[in-house]
């Protein structure tokens, strides 16, 4: 049951409960004029302490297609944060008002704070480099679309894993299941965090690899999630520069890519993925930010008691 | 050999891994204590080598689940009349509340504290724990 749950951790649902949300988002892409009216009435307050352009507005794009109304802020300066509110407060005090909230924050861990002091649905959507787990319910979905299922596929995580949120969230998820294998490809200063590579990893059997080079492994892949190296994670911006532009995906490294190995990306992209590989068929990272709204609309419903 | 007399009524902290007793004593504040109390460092044991020890003569709350983070190997013995009345057997904490706090600039720990500093076991052996915010791994009190 769905129902009043909050969502700030993939590991937060089970299997069976992220197949409800998936196989509702597979009948909402179906039919989704059927689901315009699903959440009249209902109010979703979107709280970002962090500039967000898709995930933000695919959380209000998704409210708006089942027929729901929207309130929020975008930054935090248009809030009583710019006064020093708590955010304790300030989420008490939006829950008089919305049925469902969706938070981002700079810090990691806001949004499970925040879920301690509130009774309404809670979603993180996205908490500093830690975890976004409405993200991953975006990959997934594009993954089920394009390949049926997850299971018995490797996936390649490229660029910065170490503050990369939806690349820990992804991993979390697709460690659940069976036939997996990762391969980490980032410089070593942006490794996934210990608590990826011990507590998730290596403590479900995984098999994975940590290299710093793309080319000899972009044949094994079945996936290639790339990443941007973010310079707000960054207190050093020397660092940030030195390793920014470390992989870059371009044309000429696609040749070594499978025909059906599909590229992803959770955007905005800067240029850790050339232009030239929009046209590739195999880049999927626009279809990916479509199904991202899709999928936000069965997790609203469903947090909400709605199918 | 150095000699600290026995008490009549109290606790004794004993098998306190060496260099630990000091930060068990400062976090049970007995340096503002009025009572009789003991720290002796590197006391020799057979098992250990060296140990660290801690006599208080007055019975106080104790957090064992502090102990059992330090050293879940030390003992603790509740003195009355002279005599061990009750012997505490610690364990490594499952979780650990307001003990331990977290250290990473990125956690939401770092901006607001007004909420329980939470940690939960990963590793017994290492005795090392998650932030329940952040996530981040920690191994408040290493083997030394």
């Amino acid at each position: 049951m769905l129902k009043n749950r909050c969502l700030i951790d993939p590991a937060d649902f089970t299997r069976e409960e992220f197949r409800e949300i998936f196989d509702l988002a597979h009948q909402i892409i179906a039919d989704p004029e059927k689901y315009s009216k699903s959440c009249e009435g209902k109010i979703l307050a979107t709280l970002f302490y962090e500039p967000s352009t898709r995930t933000r507005f695919s959380f209000e794009a998704a409210m708006l297609r089942l027929g729901g109304k929207v309130i929020g802020f975008s930054e935090p300066n248009s809030s009583s944060t710019a006064k020093g509110e708590s955010i304790a407060d300030t989420l008490r005090t939006i829950e008089c008002y919305a049925d469902i909230a969706a938070m981002r924050h700079p810090k990691e861990g806001a949004p499970r704070m925040a879920s301690h002091y509130i009774h309404m649905p809670l979603i993180n959507a996205g908490d500093g480099g830690h975890q976004h787990p409405t993200q991953t319910l975006t990959d997934i979905l594009t993954i089920e679309r394009l390949r049926g299922n997850v299971e018995n596929k490797t996936y390649g995580f490229c660029g910065d894993l170490k503050f990369g949120r939806t690349v820990h969230s992804l991993v979390k998820f697709l460690s659940n299941y069976e036939g997996v294998k990762f391969i980490f490809i980032s410089p070593e200063e942006l490794r996934v965090p210990e608590y990826i590579r011990e507590e998730v990893v290596k403590k479900k059997g995984i098999p994975f690899e940590e290299v710093d080079q793309m080319e000899p492994y972009m044949g094994q892949l079945d996936f290639l999630y790339m990443t941007r190296v973010q310079r707000e994670r960054f207190f050093n911006e020397e660092d940030y520069i030195r390793l920014k532009d470390r992989f870059i995906l371009d044309a000429e490294k696609m040749t070594y890519a499978r025909p059906d190995t599909y590229i992803l990306h959770p955007l905005p992209r800067v240029n850790e993925i050339s232009t030239e590989v929009d046209s590739d068929p195999r880049a999927q990272y626009f279809n990916q930010a479509r199904n991202g709204m899709y999928v936000r609309m069965a997790l609203i419903c469903k947090l909400l008691g709605i199918y | 050999m150095l000699e600290i007399n026995s008490i009549e009524r109290g606790i004794v902290i004993d098998h306190i891994k060496a260099g630990y007793g000091m930060t068990v004593f400062n976090y049970l504040h007995l340096e503002n204590a009025d009572y009789n109390v003991a720290l002796i460092m590197n006391a020799f044991s057979l098992k250990m080598g060296k140990k660290d020890i801690i006599k208080i003569n007055e019975v106080i709350d104790i957090n064992y689940d502090f102990l059992g983070l330090i050293d879940p190997n030390a003992t603790v013995n509740i003195i009355e009349n002279g005599k061990t009345v009750k012997k505490v057997k610690l364990e490594v904490p499952e979780t650990v509340t307001n003990i331990i706090h977290c250290k990473n600039p990125r956690c939401v720990t770092s901006v607001e504290h007004y909420f329980d500093h939470v940690f939960h076991l990963v590793d017994k052996e290492k005795r090392s724990y998650r932030c329940e915010y952040c996530d981040d791994i920690v191994i408040p009190y290493p083997n030394k």
